[in-house]
């Protein structure tokens, strides 16, 4: 038909070439151009999801060659309760980092389905998020369930793979382990104005650092968060943010060593409030990041613990008390980060982070009672220090799909010791173009 | 009691007034749903002409307008992959997820080229369904007119009367100046160029150029040195007229590369906004054509 029809207007042409008017040829021309759109239609390919059906599926390789002049073995952070997450450098010499496997889809109209498992260099398989997140609540709400990245802080939400340097701020090491993510349920809301106002709450078990896993009914931890954003001109977005956190850790134990160098454990039992305040600027000539770019960034931590401590050596075969003791237990602590990443020309750029910890105030009953150990005894809490680490870094990414970084820092974790730290990383990633948060 | 006939009058027009609230990824389909909108659309455009589509960021602004918007307008094909399946996601608008009313792909109007038999990263950034910078082909503009007033009549039952009528005096437009764009651009048929990024191939199909070359080594990775002296060597055996670039690509390389080829460096609009005389979807067409013509001097 089809043919037939195009056969007929050729010949139309063919025939009448020197009498046709212009207007005719006009005409002739767009009835051709017509039956041409409509071949096409029927060639037309359908614009397929994610896809199709399956899941969009990325995996993200890491690795690390480093150097340090201390042992990333025996890494404190000086004047902190450990936090008991991955915190300190990467180890010496070649080490594979955390290879991220993630999957996504849309599970229906209703919801959507995430999992981003960490495949850790020690040969385990860690659960970092496994969600699911409506789609359909309306009203600018979104609910998500399962575990994942808490909403607080900036920084928190993004994936190792996307931060701007190897490891996290010192701020998120001593007061969240390196990230916070529990399982539990958070619900936002997004303000209908065209400033971005965002407001969220998470209640979750609190089966991590600043919280302990316990078996009781109920939340062990809960946040409020609310974030602001919007843009200045075309070339500057901004966002800042101020976030809550409370946690109730009942026997969030540790191991410190005493006077004598021996192993004692403590425990601490009581409430945990941590306030962040963070923002993030980024500034892209018109908003085009691919040539040069600059971003800024940067979170203040302040958290508030109070409860009692609990000291008991008597685990050992030779303890120099033998007995366990108790004591109140107050600190206010605090800590911030400022870091800086320029891109000078397209794969290049450069960064450079300051990180400042104060163990500020801590009021420890069994000390003040005299009745056992003393400060020395105590040697992370009861050694006042102000950690301090300078990063610099510079990466090349041969396309948005590869990074290699080399990293320089001076880390003044521990009380008294300088480490410097040089490490090359490694970062790629396979399979579905992921998508990155601001 | 006539005030509040009056309210009630008031009431019963408010829906027609509310315009219908347009999100579109990029400055062509903000043009295009105002052609067919007109002012009973409020059109925000995602990025403009001098940004990337495919590196824009899921910045907190975009997250806030797409909030409140009716219909996301986009191309598709993965052009926006890198940014807005999270602005959606983070919207809490359940009106404007893929596979709802309110989610528009341009591609699914479209005809497709460059569409790969395999991906392979190793091809650089390519698209699975095909070349997604597709409204450089007017034809395509046509079509996806076409599925667009039907969507948003679909959307704003009220307003269906005034957005088609819109879309048949544009599409009458369009056909007019598709023909006369044909002719003007004859000259064109069989111009040898360089281009930048693979974002002019509809253009270069449809009159016919000859694409001898990208700055680019493969699609999405930035022009390198030991290429650059590669197709700099190439030209020598393949001459072109012109080395083209996108109004947002990097010039260096481009002017460059021109230079050392000793042919003019043509920056086109790519999309609207990009140059001053691309004030609209036919300036557009327009100045790109003149732009190119003026290199054939």
């Amino acid at each position: 038909m089809v043919r037939t029809w195009l056969c007929a207007t050729a010949l139309a042409v063919a025939v009448f070439p020197v009498r046709a008017q212009d207007a005719e040829v006009e005409k002739l021309r767009g009835e051709v151009r017509e039956l041409q759109e409509r071949m096409q239609e029927v060639e037309k390919p359908r614009a397929a999801g994610e896809n199709a059906f399956n899941p969009a599926v990325s995996l993200i390789l890491q690795g690390t060659a480093a150097r340090s002049s201390q042992d990333p073995a025996d890494y404190q952070i000086t004047g902190f309760a450990p936090s008991g997450g991955e915190v300190g450098p990467p180890p010496r010499s070649f080490s594979l980092g955390e290879s991220e496997l993630s999957i996504s889809a849309n599970i229906d109209p209703y919801f959507r389905g995430q999992m981003t498992a960490a495949l850790t260099p020690e040969n385990e398989v860690e659960v970092e998020e496994a969600f699911f997140q409506t789609l359909a609540l309306g009203g600018g709400f979104t609910l998500k369930g399962g575990r994942f990245l808490s909403g607080i802080g900036y920084q928190n939400e993004i994936h190792q793979h996307a931060w701007d340097f190897q490891d996290a701020p010192l701020a998120y090491q001593a007061f969240l382990g390196g990230r916070f993510n529990d399982d539990g349920l958070q619900l936002r809301w997004l303000a209908p104005t065209d400033l971005f106002l965002e407001f969220g709450a998470e209640v979750g078990r609190g089966r991590e650092f600043p919280s302990v896993a316990q078996s009781k009914n109920g939340a062990g931890a809960w946040s409020l968060f609310g974030h602001a954003g919007g843009d200045i001109g075309a070339s500057t977005a901004w966002r800042a943010g101020l976030s809550y956190l409370y946690a109730k850790p009942e026997n969030r134990a540790f191991e410190d060593l005493d006077s004598l160098g021996n192993p004692v454990t403590q425990s601490f039992s009581g409430t945990s409030k941590l306030w962040i305040a963070d923002f993030v600027l980024k500034w892209a000539p018109n908003g085009n990041a691919t040539v040069t770019n600059f971003k800024l960034q940067g979170e203040y931590f302040r958290r508030d613990e109070a409860g009692t401590l609990a000291y008991d050596d008597s685990a050992q075969s030779a303890p120099q008390f033998g007995t366990a003791f108790s004591g109140t237990y107050a600190s206010r602590q605090s800590g911030w980060y400022l870091q800086a990443v320029y891109q000078f020309m397209p794969r290049w750029r450069a960064g450079l982070r300051f990180d400042q910890l104060d163990s500020g105030t801590v009021s420890n009953g069994i000390i003040a009672s005299g009745a056992g150990p003393t400060a020395t005894d105590f040697a992370l809490l009861g050694t006042p220090h102000d950690p301090r680490r300078t990063t610099a870094m510079v990466d090349w990414s041969p396309s948005e799909f590869s990074r290699i970084r080399l990293q320089l820092a001076e880390d003044d974790s521990r009380a008294g010791v300088t480490d410097r730290q040089a490490l090359v990383q490694y970062i790629f990633s396979l399979g579905a173009h992921g998508a990155h948060r601001f | 009691m006539r005030t509040l006939v009056a309210l009630v009058l008031a009431a019963s027009s408010w829906p027609a007034l509310a315009a219908l609230n347009i999100f579109a990824c990029t400055p062509e389909w903000a043009s295009l749903a105002n052609e067919i909108g007109g002012e009973r659309a409020s059109i925000f455009s995602a990025t403009n002409a001098l940004q990337d589509a495919h590196h824009v960021e899921a910045r907190p602004s975009l997250i806030a307008r797409a909030r409140r918007a009716d219909l996301v307008v986009c191309t598709g094909a993965q052009l926006e992959i890198g940014w807005l399946p999270l602005v959606l996601t983070q919207s809490g608008n359940p009106k404007i997820q893929p596979g709802q009313r309110g989610y528009f792909e341009a591609a699914s109007a479209a005809r497709m080229i460059e569409v790969p038999q395999r991906v392979d990263r190793a091809m650089g950034d390519v698209h699975p369904a095909g070349n997604p910078h597709l409204h450089l082909d007017p034809r395509n503009v046509a079509s996806v007119a076409k599925a667009l007033a039907q969507r948003m009549s679909v959307l704003d039952v009220q307003d269906a009367g005034y957005f088609l009528d819109r879309e048949i005096a544009f599409q009458k437009r369009w056909q007019a100046a598709t023909l006369r764009w044909e002719r003007e651009a004859e000259p064109l048929a069989g111009m040898p160029v360089v281009v930048y990024h693979k974002d002019l191939s509809y253009f270069i199909a449809w009159l016919g150029l000859r694409e001898i070359g990208t700055l680019e080594p493969k699609p999405g990775v930035p022009p390198s040195a030991a290429h650059l002296a590669e197709l700099l060597a190439s030209l020598k055996q393949t001459p072109v007229k012109a080395v083209v670039r996108a109004a947002y690509n990097d010039p260096r390389a481009a002017d460059w590369l021109a230079q050392q080829a000793q042919v003019p460096a043509v920056v086109v609009p790519f999309t609207v906004g990009g140059t001053d005389g691309a004030k609209d979807l036919f300036g557009l067409f327009e100045d790109t054509i003149a732009r190119l013509k003026a290199a054939l001097r």
